[in-house]
């Protein structure tokens, strides 16, 4: 198992945002998180990499228990993610931002060494002619795909990307796919959180539904689509629970 | 890589060594006194430039370490009859140390609650060293005057001095840009950029940030000591002046943080200004305020300084201006 959490709880003041959450993770998958929104899924990323110590639990990373370690700590054992709202380091390059990446991830590379890394990684995103701009000017699907470059410039064993595909448009979106396949085919194991149904159904192997704070659905897509607690908790939203079954 | 491919290094490097070897070769007392102020406030621009600059940290209260290293190094000298050089490292490598303690408190906080605390430390100092009686309490410390002699007198100490500046403006120029061109400098540039964003990338913030400040601390306790023994005393009102701190942060902004030869830069220009300022009686009493309405200016029209306005608006001078 690369990553397994077990009974996580976190709480804000007295909202729990997770209740007990409690999954595994084997090598080489790619596992779609979804569920409404406040469900608590940008919150699970940060108890998993140490941005919040969770209030109760335990997570281990690949055998090795890293429960409130600092963020830093966790990168250099070879878990990397991207934000929800992207985070462009703006004044520096696109090339530096990346670079950042691979400096301080799993390898420690020396400056050299990680801009090799950097070109490498800007060629697979499609991000290698901006090199020399300063982050701040991308627009906002080339943000994405830095903020992409960045964490795998890292060459994390887990990588874990929060809505990767929200503000894409359909094109966009085919392009990310495919590169976060290309990705995964380099043995890099993927979390995603994604809002885009049928993007997510057909790229995981797995689903994990979060309704407040918990989870009520574990499984292929299929199964996750077909299972009635999900549809359940998405009724407030019709369109979606619709686009779920026939994703 | 070789030195001749880092025109960036060796232009600021150049120009200053051949400014120093100017003043020496003339001989001039009053040209040598200029640039003593000159130099002693690029050095501190520089130094403060690797916190500000590089690492987005703005300590107002920097001069605190020129105050402190200062009082140290002429402490040793004047009372324990030091070697200058040796005095001057000692109160370098004191402020550093002491940065090095406050570094792991005070740079917990961010934004204005870092840059007030640091104001703070300022005013701790001062009032501690007023009532510290090692240190001559509030009237400080004198020199004797047969120190002077194991210099072969005043005017050739006085020279010596300027040569201990002008070494240290050398290397401090050395050590910005080796910073900003190291992994480490990559390193603080992210926290100042997105320090949230560093950590989970994997930049140890905490310590990147604390060496930063123990740097950036080093020099002023440096130029303390030189400036206090090139003046023959040290009183607390001297060492621990606020509004030293606030323009040698007007000379950064005026020049380019971030950026190796900006804040030497800024600090001539700014010097240049103020000594005409000074001189006017116009404006004699009112050069704080307008160093103020300068740096309002410069945030609102021109953030980046001199040199990075020049970076972004010829890329071509990139390399050649760092
Ligand atoms: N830092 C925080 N402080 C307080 N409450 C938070 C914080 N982060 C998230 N929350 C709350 O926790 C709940 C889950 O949020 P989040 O994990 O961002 O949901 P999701 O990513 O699934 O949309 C929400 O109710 C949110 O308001
Ligand atoms: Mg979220």
């Amino acid at each position: 198992m690369i990553l397994e959490v077990k009974d996580v709880t976190k709480l804000f003041g007295g909202l729990q945002a997770l209740n007990h959450v409690s999954f595994t993770l084997p090598e080489g998958q790619i596992l779609g998180l979804i569920g409404p929104n406040g469900a608590g899924k940008t919150t699970l990323f940060n108890v998993i990499n140490g941005v919040f110590p969770p209030d109760q639990g335990r997570v281990t990373l690949r055998g090795e228990d890293i429960t409130g370690l600092p963020p830093y700590e966790v990168a250099r054992r070879g878990l990397a993610r991207t934000y929800q709202v992207v985070r462009p380091l703006a004044d520096l390059t696109v090339l530096e931002n990346v670079m950042v990446g691979s400096c301080f991830g799993r390898h420690c590379y020396s400056l050299h060494q990680a801009a090799q890394v950097a070109r490498e990684v800007l060629q697979q995103v499609g991000l290698v002619r901006h090199s020399a701009l300063p982050a701040g000017s991308l627009n906002v699907a080339e943000k994405k795909r830095l903020e992409l470059a960045r964490a795998v410039a890292a060459q994390p064993y887990l990588l874990l990307l929060d809505e990767v595909l929200a503000g894409l448009n359909p094109s966009e979106i085919a392009a990310m796919l495919d590169t976060i396949r290309r990705i995964r085919d380099t043995g890099v194991t993927i979390i995603m959180i994604e809002h885009v149904m049928q993007a997510v159904m057909n790229i995981s192997e797995r689903i994990l539904v979060l309704d407040y704070g918990q989870i009520i659905a574990d499984g292929s897509p299929q199964e996750v689509a077909n299972n009635l607690a999900v549809i359940e908790a998405y009724l407030g939203d019709p369109k979606l629970a619709a686009r779920l079954l026939t994703g | 890589m070789t030195l001749w491919r880092r025109p960036g290094l060796w232009i600021p490097l150049i120009l200053v060594f051949l400014w120093g070897l100017l003043i020496l070769v003339s001989g001039l007392d009053s040209m040598r006194e200029v640039t003593f102020t000159l130099m002693m406030f690029a050095t501190l621009a520089a130094s403060l430039n690797i916190l500000l600059g590089y690492t987005g940290y703005v300590s107002f209260g920097h001069i605190v370490f020129f105050g402190l290293g200062g009082y140290t190094g002429f402490y040793l000298l004047s009372q324990r009859g030091w070697p200058l050089s040796l005095a001057a490292v000692s109160g370098g490598l004191l402020s550093a140390a002491v940065a090095g303690l406050l570094g792991l408190a005070v740079l917990r906080l961010r934004g204005a609650y870092f840059a007030l605390a640091t104001i703070g430390i300022n005013e701790a100092a001062r009032a501690f060293i007023s009532n510290f009686s090692p240190f001559g309490g509030a009237t400080g410390l004198f020199v004797n005057f047969s120190y002077y002699q194991s210099y072969g007198g005043a005017g050739r100490a006085l020279w010596l001095t300027f040569i201990s500046l002008w070494l240290t403006i050398l290397l401090v120029t050395v050590v910005s840009y080796g910073v900003k061109h190291s992994r480490f400098g990559l390193g603080l540039m992210a926290i100042r950029e997105d320090e949230d964003a560093a950590l989970v990338m994997g930049v140890k913030a905490p310590q990147a940030k604390t060496i930063a400040f123990v740097i950036s601390a080093f020099f002023p306790g440096i130029v303390g000591t030189l400036y206090f023994f090139k003046n023959g005393n040290v009183e607390p009102g001297d060492a621990f002046q606020l509004h030293m701190s606030i323009e040698t942060l007007v000379m950064i902004m005026l020049g380019g943080q971030g950026t190796v030869s900006g804040p030497l830069l800024g600090a001539v220009t700014y010097q240049g200004l103020r000594g005409y300022l000074l001189t006017s009686p116009l404006f004699k009493s009112l050069h704080l305020a307008i160093a103020g309405l300068v740096l309002l200016l410069i945030v609102l029209f021109l953030p980046a300084g001199a040199i990075g306005w020049l970076r972004q608006r010829f890329q071509g001078l990139r390399r050649f201006l760092e």
